[in-house]
């Protein structure tokens, strides 16, 4: 299996599905572990990064069935590959863009991926489509367990799992659900729901995590504190405050449908009209526009289009993805009309205005 | 001894560390804390948790500690992996996992502020805390064998590298 492979797929957690899947994207675990007998990576020689990643790889091969597995040396491979793994989440920024030995695991299902030689020595992710963290849960802890039968982990019995950023040490545990809420956006009500997130530790990211701004209308909640509190114990946290939040985003939209269906319908067939006929599109504008579309879908205005639909174009429309799918390189300008092109055609080949095969 | 900013007394004696070399402040209580409050406004560049984490510990330090202080802290180093505290505090990244133990009277107020908690509850491995701290030690083992390479000392290489197999065999 080679990431071409997963440039025709879609993964695990754009499908759509799920409890919750017009507001919930998806749910995602993340823990951070480092092994005993090594410095953290920031202090790591290059043979002590040689030592770990085989160390890694091996129990994870030992672990995961062969043809289930895509394991890729990220220092070998190019640029547009590690950003296309960045747009697909299944690598953090950070990792894409250091330096020296490392690597990542990835599920060919995208359900699961294991980073080696990240911030910290291993960071195992898990991520599903909806509002599904007892599940998740459930599937990285296994992972976690299987993992530690042949390695020892840094550990100690008060600060817990020792992370290289005291940040993470404890639980070493970061619990992320990711919202679409456009609704609150345009109702002027997002900052009241951040300020009260903030209030209950917990932090509020844009689409690509830390560092990243809210684009698109999708926001990422996700605890801060790590240490003090049981897995369980954030888990519930998060659990029990996004139906909270998917609450006002459903009145906030029950809302514009009632006061505003005309303004609302109109701004969503915009969108809409934009989208399938602009001959050449940013990605700001395109991540703007498909939110209304999204909305729209969910509040039933646009029948030819289902979520699963949506979420794909947000992804594919995305730099790295674009490269892949036309197999060249290209600049901004040539990107923004091969973008244009790929959402005419998508868009437009249920009414069969456009050579549908191409796509 | 008179406000930097005014003539008001001082009061607040603050070493600034985000510099290279801790600096002295004295300033009366008004411009004491615009000080502190204004600098902990700041964004931080990229938003990583690392460069906030470096801050805040700036931060910290910054009050109670005099500048001699705060520089014989800073050459302070990791016995196991030889990390230095300052070069801790400015990369907001520890050098191994023995760091936690080392710079304990520094970490412990650090993590108190950002967790609100100081001890783990939840998971553990099921190797527990012991196998840890003995495999710990590789880390140093290993450290002291390069080092040995590098002064040419091949016969202290060689009982390391002696140890350092005896070590891992126990260990897994």
């Amino acid at each position: 299996m080679t990431i071409d492979d997963l440039t025709r797929l879609s993964g695990e957690w754009l499908r759509g599905g799920g409890p919750e899947a017009d507001i919930v994207i998806s749910s995602r675990i993340r823990l951070a572990r480092n092994l005993a007998d090594f410095p953290f990576v920031s202090r790591a020689s290059a043979q002590d990064r040689t030592q770990i990643e085989k160390a890694l790889r091996q129990r994870i091969l030992d672990i995961v069935v062969e043809s289930d597995l895509l394991y890729v040396d990220i220092e070998q491979l190019e640029g547009v590959d590690r950003q296309f793994l960045v747009e697909r989440h299944l690598i953090s920024r950070e990792h894409a863009e250091s330096e020296g030995a490392r690597a990542v695991a990835i599920d060919r299902r995208e359900k699961f991926s294991l980073m080696i030689n990240e911030e910290d020595h291993l960071r195992i992710q898990v991520m599903q489509s909806g509002l599904n963290l007892d599940s998740v849960w459930e599937q990285i802890n296994r992972i976690d367990d299987l993992v530690e039968e042949k390695v020892t982990y840094a550990f100690d019995d008060r600060l817990g799992y020792l992370t290289a950023c005291p940040t993470n040490v404890g639980t070493g545990m970061r619990v992320s659900v990711m919202l679409h809420l456009p609704a609150l956006v345009i109702t002027r009500q997002i900052d009241k729901v951040f300020r009260s997130l903030q209030k209950i530790s917990l932090a509020v990211r844009g689409l690509y995590g830390e560092g990243s701004q809210a684009m698109g209308d999708f926001y990422q909640i996700s605890n801060q504190i790590t240490l003090g509190r049981s897995e369980q114990e954030l888990i519930k946290q998060i659990g029990d405050i996004v139906p909270v939040i998917i609450d006002y985003e459903r009145q906030a939209r029950d809302f514009l449908v009632k006061e505003s269906h005309e303004n609302l319908h109109d701004q969503v067939s915009r969108a809409y009209g934009i989208l399938r006929t602009a001959r050449t599109i940013t990605s700001e504008e395109t991540m703007h526009l498909l939110s209304s579309v999204r909305m729209g879908v969910n509040l039933g205005l646009i029948p030819e289009l289902e979520i699963p639909d949506v979420n794909q174009l947000f992804i594919h429309t995305q730099p790295a993805h674009l490269q892949k799918l036309s197999g060249t390189e290209l600049d901004t300008t040539d990107r923004n009309i091969e973008r244009a092109q790929y959402l005419r055609r998508y868009l437009n080949k249920e009414n069969g205005t456009e050579d549908a095969q191409k796509n | 001894m008179k406000c930097q900013k005014c003539s008001k007394p001082a009061t607040f004696h603050i070493t600034e560390l985000t510099g290279g070399k801790p600096q002295e402040l004295h300033l009366c209580e008004e411009h004491a804390r615009e000080y502190l409050t204004s600098s902990s406004n700041e964004p931080s560049d990229a938003g990583s948790m690392a460069a906030v984490l470096a801050q805040q510990m700036a931060q910290q330090m910054a009050v109670g500690h005099t500048a001699a202080e705060l520089a014989e802290l800073d050459q302070r180093a990791c016995p196991v992996c030889g990390v230095t505290f300052y070069e801790f505090r400015s990369q907001g990244r520890l050098g191994c996992s023995h760091d936690y133990a080392c710079f304990k009277a520094q970490l412990e107020p650090l993590i108190l502020n950002i967790h609100g908690e100081g001890e783990h509850v939840g998971k553990a491995p099921q190797r527990g805390a012991a196998g840890s701290a003995k495999r710990t030690q590789l880390i140093r083992l290993r450290r002291e064998m390069k080092e040995a390479i590098d002064n040419e000392n091949y016969e202290r290489a060689s009982e390391l590298r002696d140890e350092i197999k005896q070590a891992e065999a126990d260990g897994s």
